[in-house]
């Protein structure tokens, strides 16, 4: 089944000047939300394919509402990460069943490739509930430059019967990186890592 | 004087609040510009000068919110606008935005200035409506609830609305957030009576 969508959301978080420097680059990050049915809410189910289903769904849908909210082509894409807030008539599972066996996918379609993990946080929470989406390179996960996240919280959001689905895509690192690490220049992309 | 730090933009498409779902999905947009507040720490008397430079501020924030919410400009029936002042500035600083944040969005959607009625519709230009406000001092990521009417007659109650606004992170002390709202319809399930826009006659910015 497809999922019932409530609401969709899209930010965009362009940092222009952070602590007195002026970005030659302004530091853009975007998040998309899609608030959903639950279809398993107040209920025990054990097969959860209804989800895992939805998850293929919105991995495209919202990947790609963050690449057109950048204005950007796909392959210009620098960081991912994905998130859930289940409402309080479902289970941390639910979370999982959609964030982790087929999301991934289409959403790397969306953003060109992608092959580092896309990194994940989720959580039960309530109306206005925030969750903080990591955000890690998309080719090389040990980019030290692009580790960071961003907060996505919708305000009447989730209801009890209801999921709050995140993904979020970035087309920079964050706006002063100075702590080292592997860069992005460095990487080979090919192992998910370096 | 007014230097802009972050662009915080916000579109949100709602299908239905478990009702019968419009043809058209309510579309709500919000931008919101994180600024240096020029007063902070100290008590100036003569804040006007900051006014006139938060004039090309609001254009480009009108215009970029159009933009961000993908519609054009004949399509937008609700406006609202709010600041968050950090705590090293005053309430006072807020309300530099009201002038250049609401004719700025005004302008943009067709407000000519005059009164000169349309002879086809007896329409006096478009946006002719007060822009509603809401402000407070705040902390990094306090959450504001922008008020939204109808932009061209005050009383159309299916467009009383709010739309909450918060960047995280934002604003810092020596900050202001200065926002900006746009919908393009009424709320989802109206249905409490009043003044409809279909209505809309005396075309005087209230009815």
């Amino acid at each position: 089944m497809s999922a019932k969508i409530r609401k969709l959301i899209v930010q965009v978080d362009e940092t222009r000047v952070e602590m007195g420097q002026a970005l030659a680059t302004p530091t853009r990050k975007a998040v998309a939300m899609a608030v959903i049915e639950n279809p398993y809410a107040g209920r025990y189910a054990e097969n959860l394919d209804e989800l895992v289903a939805i998850g293929e769904e919105l991995g495209g849908l919202l990947g790609g509402k963050c690449v057109q909210a950048l204005g950007i082509a796909p392959a210009q894409a620098h960081s991912y990460g994905k998130a859930a807030i289940v409402g309080s008539a479902g289970e941390l599972e639910h979370a999982a069943a959609i964030l982790h066996p087929r999301l991934g996918a289409p959403l790397r379609t969306a953003v060109g490739q992608g092959a580092a993990l896309v990194p994940s946080a989720k959580k039960i929470g309530g109306l206005g509930a925030a969750i903080d989406v990591p955000l890690g390179h998309k080719d090389a996960a040990y980019v030290r430059s692009h580790f960071d996240a961003i907060e996505a919280r919708v305000a009447d959001a989730p209801r009890a019967g209801e999921i709050v689905v995140a993904v979020a895509v970035t087309d920079s690192g964050r706006p002063l990186p100075r702590v080292g690490g592997l860069q992005a220049s460095e990487i080979q992309g090919k192992d998910g890592l370096r | 004087m007014i230097e802009i730090r972050r662009v915080f933009t916000q579109v949100e498409d709602i299908f239905h609040e478990f009702g019968p779902a419009p043809a058209r999905p309510l579309r709500r947009g919000a931008i919101g510009a994180v600024l240096t507040n020029p007063y902070a720490g100290r008590y100036v008397e003569d804040i006007l000068p900051a006014m006139q430079a938060l004039e090309p501020v609001g254009i480009d924030m009108a215009r970029q919110l159009l933009a961000a919410m993908d519609v054009p400009a004949d399509s937008i029936q609700g406006y609202g606008k709010g600041a968050v002042v950090g705590e090293a500035g005053e309430l006072e600083h807020g309300a530099l935005w009201h002038v250049p944040g609401g004719y700025a969005m005004r302008e943009l959607l067709g407000w000519k200035g005059d009164r000169k009625a349309d002879a086809q519709t007896g329409q006096h230009g478009n946006a002719l409506a007060i822009v509603p406000s809401a402000k407070k001092v705040g902390a990094p990521g306090t959450t504001l609830d922008v008020p939204l009417i109808h932009i061209n007659a005050a009383y159309v109650r299916s467009h009383f609305d709010a739309m909450e606004v918060r960047v995280p992170g934002a604003p810092r002390a020596g900050e202001l957030v200065v926002v900006l709202v746009m919908s393009t319809g009424p709320r989802v399930h109206a249905r409490v009576g009043g003044l409809t826009a279909a209505e809309i006659s005396k075309w005087d910015g209230q009815r």
